[in-house]
């Protein structure tokens, strides 16, 4: 599956290649390219270029006045800041409880590789609603014995940080553990029988082998973060100069009146949504790159 | 943002711990974890309880919290069952539409050639990898007030389906599409030659092997579009009984400090979630044990 890119490029080919001169006649196959066409046409690609279009409707210079605001600046500094702590955390997690998925048997293994995937499919603001009970310095069941310790969870940079960590827990687990199967522990073995260190045997065999997957993991958890909304809402009260994200600024700016106000609500909004693009671009184009070692 | 983010475990060979030639009895009882490796299931566990086990399991006390009585009238009150109605409709309408228009993209995507075609394999991911705020802002440009168009569905029931429709958009494309990259179309050809129409190939042939990937991918878009909240921030105007899905509800309990509610309305939606993870595991060990 993580290779439906580069599966689709190779050994398909000859057959699919067949198969168009068979069909390539047939109307049905124009008319629902047409319909698929006109659906993504409709939905994605027209929507998102009048974002575009949108940011840069006054010109350049308003544009260029929003990125100049202290607000703005703050807002992309605290995101990337949080992105950063939440990858960090999520690439270590993911690396850890990989290799304990794959190459060894506990108790509770089965249950563990089904939970790990519960963040993706809960709702951002159950996330943050989950957090806050737990953490919250008021009413929160440890928040107000961390607080009395002299660290702020919710409302503050840690919560921040927990929330968009929980939402991109499983990117990188999801990664690691298809290509962690795929290699096995025999090069591994042989060197610790070589005399190498668990740790030298790891970074030297192991490292090398699972780097792509590690980067796509690493990029799609970053893209993630850079995003998170709703979870983040929730704990981080969205104070501007405080705790204000980038998507939160969006949600601000473009609810409160006056051009100027709209224009940097567009040109936030176009920032994150050209990452999300780059991303995307870097995970396809780097890709098939893991089949050619 | 790329096929496997989006896949389930179907793919996933977690049925296949590492091979262990001891009996099955005893195999269930021991583990064959080192030091370091205990150490490390230890650290990564505690996280995972701090952050992910622990913060949900509170939300199931606090839903508890004033008893089952409080807990069904939170649940039924007027403006929260109708966010739930909506919710699970507008999701339900979206799952329906994506298993069809998802199957339809993912066939053209493997089994059509023609210019561009790259181009819209990257199209699929957008809606997963843009913020959602940023999602709704598109949206909005061409269904809302200035669209283009001439249509203003912003602050109506459509905004909501299309928000949904947006956001789901991957999940049935990417789980499908795999596995008609693996069908061979020999085998729909033979049938083609034995005199079949293409509506009884498809029926017969393709249709079945497909079927546990257009149901993972439905069980996901369901679960997706039930939960989804930042999109439709700006696009739905969020209207009670109008417009108000079930995480703008939590939200506006959580702010008005009722967490008691909140808690009930978030129980609702995790319970989905389980049921979508469990659906799935049992699809991915079926699949895996046919073949």
């Amino acid at each position: 599956m993580a290779d439906s890119l580069t599966t689709s490029a190779a050994p398909t080919r000859p057959a699919r290649g067949k198969v168009v001169t068979v069909r390539s006649r047939s109307p049905f196959r124009w008319v629902l390219r047409l319909i698929v066409i006109a659906y993504l046409f409709f939905l994605v690609i027209w929507p998102v270029t009048l974002v575009a279009k949108a940011t840069f409707s006054r010109g350049l210079a308003p544009v260029l006045d929003a990125l100049q605001q202290p607000e703005v600046i703050f807002a992309f500094k605290l995101t990337l800041s949080v992105a950063f702590w939440a990858v960090v955390i999520n690439t270590a997690f993911g690396i850890v409880v990989s290799l304990l998925l794959v190459r060894y048997t506990f108790p509770g293994r089965r249950a563990l590789s089904a939970m790990i995937d519960v963040p993706l499919s809960v709702s951002p603001i159950v996330v943050g609603l989950a957090l806050l009970l737990v953490y919250s310095g008021r009413t929160g069941w440890i928040g107000g014995a961390l607080e009395s310790a002299g660290l702020q969870v919710i409302y503050a940079p840690p919560g921040i940080i927990m929330a968009t960590a929980f939402v991109s827990l499983p990117l990188v687990i999801r990664e690691l553990v298809p290509v962690l199967t795929e290699i096995g522990t025999d090069s591994e073995q042989a060197a610790r029988s070589l005399g190498a260190s668990p740790l030298q045997a790891f970074l030297s065999i192991t490292l090398p082998a699972i780097k792509w997957a590690l980067l796509y993991g690493v990029v799609l958890s970053l893209a993630r973060s850079l995003g998170e909304f709703g979870a983040v809402k929730i704990v981080s009260g969205g104070v501007a100069m405080r705790t204000q994200t980038a998507t939160l600024l969006v949600e601000e700016r473009y609810q409160q009146f006056g051009p100027e106000n709209t224009i940097t609500a567009y040109t936030a909004a176009l920032i994150l949504a050209l990452i999300a693009v780059l991303a995307l671009v870097v995970v396809t184009s780097l890709r098939p790159k893991e089949n050619s070692q | 943002m790329t096929s496997s983010a989006v896949t389930p475990l179907v793919e996933r060979p977690d049925d296949a711990p590492p091979p262990a030639p001891r009996g099955r009895r005893r195999r269930r009882r021991t583990t064959d974890l080192t030091p370091v490796a205990g150490l490390g299931l230890g650290i990564t566990m505690l996280w995972f309880s701090l952050l992910v086990l622990i913060p949900l399991l509170a939300v199931v006390v606090q839903a508890s919290e004033g008893g089952w009585q409080a807990y069904w009238e939170a649940l039924t009150s007027p403006q929260t069952a109708a966010a739930l109605r909506l919710t699970v409709s507008q999701a339900l309408l979206v799952t329906l539409v994506n298993i069809v228009m998802g199957t339809a993209i993912a066939w053209v995507l493997v089994r059509d050639r023609f210019w561009g075609k790259q181009f819209l394999e990257v199209v699929i991911d957008i809606p997963f990898a843009l913020p959602t705020i940023v999602a709704g802002l598109v949206l909005l440009s061409l269904y809302g007030p200035s669209s283009p168009l001439g249509v203003d569905w912003a602050n109506t029931r459509v905004a909501v389906f299309l928000a949904f429709l947006f956001v789901t958009l991957p999940f049935v494309v990417r789980t499908v599409q795999p596995v008609l990259i693996e069908l061979e179309p020999e085998v729909e050809e033979a049938a083609a030659s034995l005199g079949a129409s293409r509506f009884t190939t498809f029926r017969t042939i393709i249709l079945p092997s497909l079927a546990p990937a257009i149901t993972s991918g439905a069980a996901l878009s369901f679960a997706r579009g039930i939960s989804e909240y930042g999109s439709l921030v700006l696009l739905s105007g969020n209207l009670p009984y109008s417009t108000e899905v079930a995480s703008v509800r939590i939200l506006s309990y959580v702010e008005g400090d009722k967490l008691m509610e909140a808690a009930a309305v978030a129980s609702i939606l995790l319970v989905v979630a389980l049921v979508v993870i469990v659906v799935l595991d049992i699809i991915s060990r079926s699949v895996a044990r046919h073949g």
